[in-house]
């Protein structure tokens, strides 16, 4: 996994909540038996219409949002299937992180596993964040994983919250395997009791 | 000290190692697997030069990508060939069972698993699938994972876990006549929001969950993850040991005994105390339909649609001014009278037996409404050949529907049973996102008594006043 530490990068406005993971990758890229080429398909039938042509009204497809690796959007991330190929996609085309406020529970363990950081903020700040971004596409915001913290160009700071132990996996680009099977003892110990 | 709920209890006994300041590795039980969300997590083996640790313990089917229709996969024009070939493969190489759509046990592995008797009280069990809390209804800790997890847990059968917080949800009063299972969870979704269970385990309680058949008590607990819950959990009962027993992987003999006397302690002490609790009277109950685009936009069909106005939450108003642009409904419109194009029955939420049964009994005798195209998909093999011993097919297909095999099908539409753009879809799945059921498809979830309704009567309407 790619490790995380610190990340100074312009952001995307995606003004909408709910955002499924059927929109974020619908199901017609999920017939892939590897991870590659899932950033094509992201966002997709926000991204194009019927006929496969761009819809200049949406964020992915605007040239001032070009570049970005933070997405911004509203609460519910990442609601519905468990596709982990939600976050490959968000990670193919060039996401490092996502602030909302508020993620759906697989959705925000999967981007863990990945090393997308999912941040969650007041809805508030993500609200002003939004008005900020949309304003002015090229502002850079400063992720500073160690500290927690998300800091504007104007100075303004704000502290997010994460969990020590992803956070330390995060950092270091560890994955769970490695530390599952550093327990393999336990696992046989666990297996040898009797269920009932 | 106070006691523990019955989610506690099956968590603690789950418990591999929980060194502090870390999560804790949970050991899992029963393992199922699909082809969609597989084929990563065996490369990941492969790459890492792993076994699967428990091959016993994990279980696999086909379901998201092939055809219902009667056709041989394997000259299926579709990237769902390679997967199921490549499923083949994995589980070939690695020891594990596989129900495959050639033989006689396969479908929706939410269906599969409970049928096969695989499901049992007191297990963890995981799926690369959001609807594997469909399983709690027994009394599992069940929930869905990713793919990277997958890998996890066919090398090490454990996955690292945060505990969640549990909500218990109390229904109590009888249900009303023409009122189901699946409005029961249409309406704790409406009331506490698609996301409002995120970070919960939900139990639910009370004496319209206790009187609720297998089948219905999976209804419920399958949409949890629609009210943002991983899992949801159902005491087991005399009901539920009632329809595990006899069944493939059941214990027997004296197994079964020992199981059954373990399986009754699984219940929530009285004086056990819930992160949250959310109350519901089954007595007020009306059917529900949805009108949005998350499955939390859902009103009894006796309902208007909200409008603007009678929303606080500016992120909700937003949400619903965006639903309807999508749906091409307007707000304060009624449910009732609104026309369908498509209906669809089956699911792993709606695609068992009882659940047919209820659907024919509706449809027996009429006809499909010209304007709709009706198709029924049942949720397994042995679903399917014992709807048709009942003679459920017939009733279905004299009445104008198609009759499937079975699978997932347009419940996300992966394989060619999609609607098209701009279609209604009265439909007894779960999610009613934006083209979840085909690109630019709308869909109005419901029952299947009330997708029934709607498909003889080419719209919306209360079953209550076509039944009875
Ligand atoms: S029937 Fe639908 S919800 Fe259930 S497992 Fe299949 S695709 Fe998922």
């Amino acid at each position: 996994m790619q490790p995380f530490t610190t990340l100074t990068a312009t952001a995307m406005p995606l003004r909408m909540e709910n955002v499924d993971t059927d929109q974020i990758i619908p199901a017609k890229f999920l017939t892939a038996v590897t991870k590659d080429g899932m950033g094509d398909g992201l966002f997709s039938w926000l991204r194009y219409d019927d006929k496969g042509a761009p819809r200049p009204d949406f964020v992915l497809n605007q040239p001032q949002f070009e570049g970005a690796e933070v997405l911004i959007a509203g609460r519910n991330f990442g609601s519905g299937s468990s596709r982990e190929h939600a976050v490959w996609a968000l990670t193919e085309y060039g996401f490092r992180a996502v602030i909302t406020p508020g993620f759906a529970d697989i959705f925000y363990n999967n981007s863990l596993k990945n090393g997308l950081l999912p941040i969650t903020l007041p809805e508030a700040t993500v609200n002003m964040l939004l008005d900020l971004v949309e304003e002015e596409p090229e502002a850079t915001i400063r992720i500073d994983l160690d500290a927690q913290e998300v800091t504007l160009p104007d100075g303004q700071r704000f502290g997010f919250a994460i969990d020590a132990f992803r956070k330390h996996c995060l950092l270091n680009g560890l994955d769970d395997l490695g530390y599952i099977e550093s327990n393999a003892a336990a696992i046989d110990a666990y297996e040898a009791r009797p269920v009932y | 000290m106070s006691g523990q709920t019955l989610f506690e209890k099956v968590w603690d006994a789950h418990v591999v190692a929980q060194e502090s300041g870390a999560p804790a590795i949970l050991y899992v039980d029963a393992h199922l697997v699909h082809e969609v969300t597989s084929p990563q997590a065996f490369n990941m083996l492969r790459a890492r030069n792993l076994t699967v640790r428990r091959p016993d313990r994990t279980f696999a089917t086909m379901d998201h990508a092939i055809p219902t229709r009667d056709v041989d996969i394997m000259l299926w024009p579709s990237d769902a060939a390679i997967q199921v070939r490549t499923l083949r493969q994995n589980c070939e190489q690695f020891g594990i069972t596989l129900f495959d759509i050639e033989g006689d046990v396969q479908g929706i592995v939410h269906v599969v698993g409970p049928e096969m008797g695989i499901t049992q009280p007191g297990m963890t069990i995981v799926c690369g699938d959001s609807h594997t809390s469909t399983h709690g209804a027994f009394g599992a800790l069940a929930f869905g994972i990713g793919t990277s997890e997958v890998g996890h847990v066919l090398a090490t059968q454990c996955l690292l876990q945060q505990k969640p917080k549990t909500m218990a949800i109390n229904v109590e009063g009888e249900l009303g006549f023409g009122v189901t299972a699946k409005d029961i969870i249409l309406a704790i979704i409406a009331k506490n929001g698609a996301g409002g269970g995120a970070g919960y385990v939900f139990e639910y309680r009370g004496s319209a969950i206790r009187n609720l058949t297998m089948a219905n008590r999976m209804t419920i607990c399958n949409m949890s993850i629609e009210g943002g819950a991983r899992a949801g959990m159902i005491a087991p009962d005399e009901t539920t040991f009632d329809y595990i027993k006899g069944r493939p992987y059941a214990p027997q003999g004296e197994e079964w005994d020992r199981a059954v006397t373990y399986w009754r302690t699984l219940v929530t002490d009285d004086d056990a105390i819930f992160d949250r609790e959310l109350d519901l009277d089954a007595n007020q109950l009306a059917p529900m339909v949805t009108y949005g685009t998350n499955p939390g936009e859902g009103i009894p069909v006796t309902g208007h649609i909200p409008t603007v106005d009678e929303i606080e939450d500016a992120a909700v108003r937003r949400s619903l001014i965006s639903s309807l642009e999508y749906m091409g409904l307007q707000q304060g419109q009624k449910m009732a009278g609104q026309p369908v194009d498509v209906v669809f029955i089956g699911s792993c939420t709606n695609g068992r037996i009882e659940d047919l049964r209820e659907a024919a009994a509706v449809v027996k005798g009429r006809k499909v409404a010209d304007t709709v195209w009706g198709i029924v998909v049942p949720g397994s093999k042995a679903v399917k050949s014992q709807a048709e011993a009942e003679g459920l097919d017939r009733i279905f297909s004299e009445a104008g529907f198609e009759w499937r095999g079975a699978g997932c099908s347009m419940c996300l539409a992966m394989n060619d049973d999609k609607a098209g753009a701009g279609k209604y879809v009265a439909s007894t799945s779960n999610r009613n996102f934006r083209g979840r059921q085909g690109p630019g498809a709308r869909s109005f979830l419901m029952s299947p008594i009330m997708a029934a309704a709607a498909a003889v009567n080419g719209r919306v309407v209360d079953v209550r006043e076509e039944i009875g």
